[in-house]
């Protein structure tokens, strides 16, 4: 049974990649013939699709808003969540644990929930259609998700790390920029990937929060569906694209996932 | 781990609170206020009581999706955590093909689910995509735009395509926890396959096995732009799950009252659920320490 045993990761990475091809076929087509007709691969083989996405501002500027706003939702996501894991992993104080599961509850709500109060009370602050209004909102559900990676590999790194490091005079920042911050990056390198994953690949509050100039890329795609037609073979290509930042991410936290997970609670 | 009792503790937790509070209190706060009055716009609100709560409750339209969500969210776990299990098991334990499984293994997970939603659209199309045009070939008469059954069929397959690398990539995790020694222990005794999957690996999974599901749970119960993009809810109502519901509500017909009402419920719902798997989570946490 060993022997066989290569197939299942196989056939299952196999079963992952068709529906990709599928996107990355059309995106080399045009758009009449993904419609006429049926190929398994690209017979007139078109770059078109792409030449359109890099001249065109309205498709590469989606690109570029939907990074600022991961990022920075990214930054500040594990930079709050790195103190409070901390405090939550080491101390005892008043209202913890039902903190913690306040917190939790953040990452249960259910974003359609939020969508119009977001919407009436971002437009009341002035911070509609801002990068910084879409990174504050996917604070919601990323905090409380990286507050809880984060927590999990603190915890697995032993009290005594802190008492030695005050015993040869470390005060606290100090201790916790230079010899903390260094032993756990394996759980800081899995919570920002957590963090860009679930702020690259929401939408619905994205798109609520944003109507031109923070335009995420997945929401410019829905808008040109509907003025043009199905341009299927552009829409193709603007979906290829958005995998490659993802792609670019799991590749360098690669090993960190293999050891990472192991050592956290997620 | 023993925790020291400190207070000022909670000043590393303020930032957290600080803008968690900010997203959460002050929108949830706008969302109860509708959920209690009437509103026919120009900013003026009539007190209505618990009117909105009796009518979602009583509704055919909200227990037929409460039903079909609750079906899709069952249909997701009994499939996607067995399936993470069994691949998670077959996975190479070192070498090259570990990078390999685990870069091409995350790749679903991290494209936006519209394009999820949008790529599967057309993969599962019977004139142009691979999906439908293959069982087409196959003799199968399949048509997810009309059919209820094969749209529920491509919705499930979707699920499962974009989320079993989340159980893989954790059940994983917590099978490379195992120290060699019990294996090499399960040896001597001459354990079964099966006796050492269920006395070490399972036991030893458990708590990623938990979060998974935690995790896949939710999700799974909150989903909306997948389906949306992929059937919009049809053929008919068949595919319409609570969001999609919820917002049709909201945004389309702008039916506060009553969705602020269905918000509550269903915050409430998932809240509950989750509050039963967070205590068991923790109760087990406890034993171990």
């Amino acid at each position: 049974m060993n022997k066989y045993k290569w197939l299942v990761p196989t056939i299952y990475i196999i079963f992952l990649m068709l529906p990709i091809y599928w996107l990355l076929n059309m995106s080399f087509k045009t758009t009449t013939e993904i419609i006429n007709t049926y190929s398994l691969w690209p017979q007139q083989f078109t770059l078109d699709n792409y030449k359109k996405i890099f001249t065109d501002s309205t498709w590469y500027n989606g690109y570029l808003n939907s990074i600022y706003y991961v990022v920075m939702n990214t930054i500040i996501s594990v930079s709050a969540a790195l103190p409070a894991a901390y405090a939550f992993s080491r101390y005892k104080f008043l209202g913890d644990k039902h903190l913690f599961f306040w917190l939790l509850t953040n990452r249960m709500a259910p974003p359609a929930i939020f969508a119009l109060p977001f919407f009436q009370f971002y437009s009341s602050i002035n911070l509609f259609d801002t990068h910084i209004a879409v990174a504050l909102a996917h604070c919601l559900f990323n905090i409380p998700l990286a507050v809880w990676i984060l927590e999990g590999f603190i915890s697995a790194v032993p009290k005594e790390l802190d008492e030695t490091a005050y015993v040869d005079g470390y005060y606290f920042w100090r201790f916790f920029f230079k010899i903390f911050i260094p032993t756990i990056t394996a759980g800081i390198g899995i919570a920002m990937f957590f963090c860009f994953m679930f702020s690259w690949v929401e939408l619905l509050l994205a798109k609520t929060l944003t109507a031109v100039a923070a335009k995420p890329i997945a929401a410019t795609m829905t808008r040109t569906v509907s003025t043009s037609g199905y341009e299927l073979g552009l829409l193709a290509a603007a979906g290829s694209l958005t995998i490659i930042p993802g792609a670019f991410v799991i590749y360098f936290v690669r090993n960190y996932i293999a050891k990472g997970f192991a050592l956290g609670r997620v | 781990m023993r925790k020291t009792l400190n207070q000022k503790a909670w000043f590393f937790v303020l930032p957290v609170f600080v803008l968690v509070a900010f997203n959460a209190a002050i929108p949830l706060m706008t969302v109860i206020n509708y959920s209690f009055q009437e509103t026919f716009g120009n900013n003026i609100f009539f007190w209505e009581g618990t009117r909105w709560f009796k009518q979602i409750l009583q509704s055919e339209r909200f227990h037929g999706a409460l039903g079909r969500q609750f079906l899709f969210t069952f249909l997701v776990l009994i499939i996607q955590i067995p399936l993470g299990i069994a691949i998670a098991l077959s996975m190479p334990k070192e070498g090259v093909g570990v990078s390999v499984c685990l870069v091409l293994m995350s790749m679903p997970l991290l494209i936006p689910w519209n394009v999820v939603g949008a790529m599967w659209n057309i993969f599962a199309l019977p004139e142009i995509g691979f999906l439908g045009h293959s069982l087409n070939a196959l003799g199968i008469d399949y048509n997810y735009t009309q059919q209820p059954f094969a749209a529920w069929f491509t919705i499930i397959l979707m699920d499962v395509w974009h989320w079993t690398s989340l159980v893989v990539l954790l059940a994983y995790a917590g099978l490379c926890a195992i120290p060699d020694a019990y294996y090499q222990a399960a040896k001597i005794d001459g354990a079964s396959r099966w006796s050492i999957f269920r006395h070490i690996e399972l036991p030893k999974m458990k708590k990623v096995l938990t979060i998974a599901i935690l995790l896949r749970f939710m999700d799974s119960f909150m989903i909306y732009t997948e389906p949306f993009v992929l059937t919009g809810g049809g053929p008919g109502n068949s595919t319409t799950f609570l969001s999609i519901d919820l917002v049709k509500m909201a945004l389309g017909q702008f039916d506060l009252g009553p969705a602020a009402a269905m918000s509550l419920i269903y915050f409430f719902i998932v809240l509950l659920i989750c509050w039963v798997f967070y205590n068991l989570m923790m109760r087990h946490e406890g034993h171990h320490e």
